[in-house]
């Protein structure tokens, strides 16, 4: 039998689940660890990668990508730490009000679009809140391999800090935290200056905070395959519009407060997705028509791809106009 | 006039593009022969490149029709060596002492561009990050496949193996860890049936 199943449905394989332990971290930031029912090691995973959490919410399924931050040497459980987001979808509302230890969950296998690169000679890690999570895993991978590593971390008030002393107790030499409510933040120029050949930096935290890094190793000449960032989008709300699907033969309107992926799933269409936050680039879909304009929000797409006007990414993306055909 | 556009050939056959000055915090050059030429181009786009930059040249057969056009670019340091392999030593240290930010320009014969873009590659600069222009020679860097010895300045197809004595057919197959293109036994099946061999590669 091969490795990789032949996939009935879209998305990647699921793992039943039961939720061992909700620890609340701080006010805003709550850690979910998962074992299995039947108590059989969970698939191994390589640090940075993300699950899909699937939650049920009255009627209404939310799939939700987080970052493993449990060791990856440790097939035993799974851990997530989820930042309530009072303004968003619900996702995380759900996660920090519903569910309690013995429920059970459904996740997808890990997939990790956000690996350490190990051909790097150094590693070094800028997180801003709850970025975080992807990084502790990846600690807990280089320790083990012996590799070279920093961690700088950027939170709002040092009580709003997740793991941060447990990581600075743990790896004084290595870990600086700064703390915005103090004016500190992180010396990026700095910090660029002078690291040893070969050294990969990775950023994982808001926007503007990934642009910054990007464009500041840019100006110091760092090589684009030297930089990497994670950011998983949610899809943000807008103005319902209608999509012909040419293939499922139907015609769906995607309404304010969903996702055009989610609104094909809701019409029965499987679609295919692995991420959910425009970052992975499974669900790349063709446009057959259009009149209106693409509002895309993905980090996949080239620009001359959205130019052309023949590419969407459903999972973040949203179009205004009176005409869409999409080939699905 | 040392361009030359190269054939399409397959995915493995490096490619060479045109060097353009990149920001960075020092910057490494590395050329052979005619390679001197993109270099003074170069310098020419940005003047301010050469306050922070370290040359490795290799006249070869030039002798020194460049060597002092060079040196009145003043870059921060100039080294003319005899070979690639006289000027490793002081590449290795060179790249052991860098930092990030370094840009790598490379330039001149494939050959050349191919074994330091495997230095810089070991050091931690991937290769899609180093710069390369092709100038002067075409001649070619051969592994053979049957014996693994290299011929360097193959210019013509089929050539004789200088280490085994096998006729060897020129291949585009490049492998970049030994910065060499691939030569094949041409009369392995009908020992003594070899075309004539042509002078593809000056």
């Amino acid at each position: 039998m091969s490795a990789a199943p032949q996939k009935a449905k879209a998305g990647a394989e699921k793992i039943e689940v039961i939720v061992s332990a909700v620890v609340p971290v701080n006010e805003l930031v709550t850690r979910f660890e998962f074992r299995r029912p039947d108590g059989a090691p969970f698939p191994p995973f390589s640090a940075g990668a993300h699950t899909v959490v699937e939650m049920r919410d009255q009627g209404r399924t939310r799939l939700n990508p987080y970052s493993l931050m449990s060791d990856p040497a440790d097939p035993s459980l799974y851990a997530i730490s989820v930042r309530r987001d009072d303004q968003g979808r619900g996702g995380s509302l759900y996660m920090h009000r519903q569910v309690k230890p013995g429920d059970r969950m459904t996740i997808t296998y890990p997939v990790n679009l956000f690996p350490v690169d190990l051909r790097g000679r150094k590693h070094v890690f800028l997180a801003g809140g709850i970025g975080i999570t992807p990084f502790l895993a990846m600690i807990a991978q280089l320790e083990r391999l012996g590799a070279r590593w920093e961690l700088h971390y950027s939170v709002r008030n040092a009580a709003l800090g997740s793991y941060a002393d447990a990581l600075t107790a743990r790896h004084p030499g290595k870990v600086r935290v700064y703390h915005d409510d103090r004016k500190q933040a992180i010396p990026l120029a700095d910090l660029l200056d002078g690291q040893p050949l070969g050294t990969h930096v990775y950023v994982c935290g808001p926007k503007g905070m990934i642009d910054w890094v990007h464009r500041t190793a840019t100006e110091h000449g760092w090589p684009k395959d030297n930089v990497h960032s994670e950011e998983f989008l949610a899809p943000q709300p807008g103005t319902p519009f209608e999509v012909r699907l040419c293939k499922s033969d139907m015609t769906i309107t995607v309404g304010e407060n969903e996702s055009l992926l989610e609104a094909m799933e809701r019409c029965g269409v499987d679609a295919p997705f692995l991420c959910r936050g425009g970052a992975c680039g499974q669900c790349e879909t063709d446009v057959v028509e259009h009149d209106g304009s693409f509002i895309h929000r993905d980090h996949w797409l080239e620009d001359d791809q959205r130019a052309s006007g023949k590419k969407i990414m459903p999972c973040v993306s949203r179009f205004v106009g009176p005409t869409l055909v999409l080939d699905r | 006039m040392s361009r030359i556009q190269f054939p399409k050939s397959i995915a493995s056959r490096p490619v060479y593009g045109i060097l353009a000055p990149r920001p960075g915090k020092a910057h490494l050059m590395i050329a052979d022969a005619e390679g001197a030429e993109a270099l003074l181009d170069l310098a020419a786009q940005d003047a301010g490149l050469m306050a922070r930059a370290h040359i490795l040249y290799i006249p070869r057969a030039t002798g020194e029709a460049y060597t002092e056009r060079l040196r009145a670019l003043n870059p921060a340091q100039l080294y003319v060596g005899p070979s690639f392999d006289a000027a490793l030593p002081r590449l290795r240290r060179v790249l052991s002492d860098a930092h990030m930010g370094l840009q790598v320009y490379l330039a001149g014969t494939e050959g050349l561009m191919g074994r330091a873009a495997a230095e810089v590659a070991a050091a931690g600069i991937p290769y899609g990050a180093v710069q390369t222009e092709h100038r002067g020679s075409l001649a070619r860097r051969m592994q053979c496949v049957h014996c693994k010895g290299i011929t360097e300045d193959v210019t013509t197809d089929p050539f004789v193996c200088s280490h085994c004595g096998l006729n060897l057919f020129v291949r585009d197959h490049y492998s970049r860890r030994l910065a060499a293109f691939q030569g094949v036994c041409i009369d392995a099946e009908d020992p003594g049936n070899i075309p004539e061999p042509v002078e593809l590669y000056k």
